[in-house]
């Protein structure tokens, strides 16, 4: 457990948490390493099926970031994307995956800083629970063995 | 009952419908959905308590639609459906003429939707108290307790698709399911397929399901899968409020508002 090392998808819009991270780059802020970026055009993109995807493939945490409320490139894209985790979070929690796992923030893409932080403070809460074991039992592997196996 | 049979004979003697879509007898002491289409074949429609199918699922149909203009026998679930399928542009007046059958055995005959739509909201979409328990049973429950009993409860499905069928909401000629490429939901009756599908139904419904039960009563092996679909009404209403199908008006989950709460959001 001691050299576990967390494996994190994190799904960032466009126009502000990616242009957030760039700036972190940019400015030369150090952060954990074990964050895999993926960029979308809007958080309004972002369908749940792709988060149990990441946990499928072995992720043991996630994040989703975007724009501030009222700051969306495309006017509303944020707000609705906020509605629907509201009830993601809610199904995920009734049928027992662990939403301490799901990070939901807000990112702008002045806050480099503040993404750094997300990402370290993320990268500690989820080295702290662990490698995901209940879904990983379930995920991608043993399914091919079933297949291959019969 | 014989009320419902002279109204389908008017109906399709005067042609004003060309097809009405009622129950009739089965087999094993059940009855079934039956698609009446000649004026002396109205005997075989009945009514009673027996009849729990939600025939809505056929008004959105292919081989039903081609038929022309239905009528349709409906209980308040069947209406319900009905005024949500209205809602997303399935049914519109011109296609369809809605036989209510209250929850008092009385039949009416609507004009309308916005009628039919009238009848439904004298009611509302109350959780029945016992499934209200079980809902509260599980909440209690820590997350991996419930991961365990949705992996059990789940394992016996052979993804049939019959709560899809008797679905009226699951209308999609191509449902994300049936996808390949990419493969959204693993084909193979395995837990992680089965977790995905049950996971998608419910977030599709999420907003849309009128509690008609159809799914579980269709389901050959009982798996309480209304119980996500309830949970969903429940959580829909505690956020954003009132749960009632409606012709006009935003659909919960294709719209916002700025103050949604957001007190997960770091």
């Amino acid at each position: 457990m001691a050299d576990f090392e967390p494996k994190i998808v994190a799904f960032v819009c466009n126009w502000c948490t990616y242009a957030g991270a760039d700036l972190t780059g940019t400015s030369r802020i150090k952060y954990a390493s074990n964050v895999r970026i993926i960029r979308f055009p809007c958080t309004g993109r972002i369908d749940y099926m792709l988060l149990l995807k990441a946990f499928d493939e072995g992720a043991d945490g996630i994040m989703v970031s975007g724009c501030h409320p009222n700051d969306c490139h495309y006017t509303s894209g944020n707000f609705h994307a906020r509605r629907r985790w509201i009830m993601f979070r809610s199904l995920s929690d009734f049928m027992g995956i662990d939403i301490r796992r799901i990070i939901f923030s807000w990112v702008s893409a002045a806050e480099g800083a503040r993404w750094a932080e997300l990402v370290n403070s993320t990268v500690a809460s989820i080295r702290e629970l662990g490698p995901y074991d209940d879904y990983k039992k379930i995920a991608k592997k043993p399914l091919m063995e079933v297949i291959n196996n019969g | 009952m014989d009320e419902l049979r002279k109204l389908a004979k008017e109906l399709l003697e005067t042609s004003a419908v060309n097809i009405v879509i009622g129950y009739e007898e089965g087999t094993a002491g059940k009855t079934r959905a039956v698609f009446v289409e000649k004026p002396e074949d109205t005997d075989r429609l009945l009514f009673d308590s027996r009849c729990i199918q939600n025939l809505a699922a056929y008004v959105t149909k292919r081989e039903v639609k081609d038929k022309g203009r239905m009528a349709i026998a409906a209980t308040l679930p069947v209406m319900r459906s009905i005024i949500q399928l209205a809602s997303e542009f399935q049914v519109s007046d011109d296609s369809l003429h809605v036989l209510g059958l209250t929850p008092e055995s009385r039949l009416v005959e609507f004009k309308s939707l916005t009628d039919v739509e009238k009848f439904v909201h004298q009611y509302q979409i109350e959780i029945d108290a016992n499934y209200k328990g079980k809902l509260e049973n599980l909440n209690k429950l820590t997350p991996s307790e419930r991961w365990k009993f949705w992996i059990d409860e789940l394992t016996p499905c052979f993804k049939c698709y019959a709560c899809r069928a008797a679905c009226p909401m699951c209308y999609c000629s191509r449902c994300t399911v049936d996808f390949n490429q990419p493969q959204w939901i693993p084909v193979p009756s395995h837990e992680l397929g089965n977790f995905e599908w049950h996971f998608m139904r419910a977030v599709h419904l999420t907003g849309r399901c009128i509690d008609c039960d159809a799914c579980y009563n269709a389901c050959p092996l009982a798996i309480p899968l209304n119980l996500l679909t309830k949970k969903m009404i429940e959580d829909v209403k505690a956020n954003f409020g009132g749960y009632q199908p409606l012709l006009k008006g935003e659909h919960l989950m294709s719209t916002y508002k700025p103050d949604d709460k957001e007190n997960f959001i770091q």
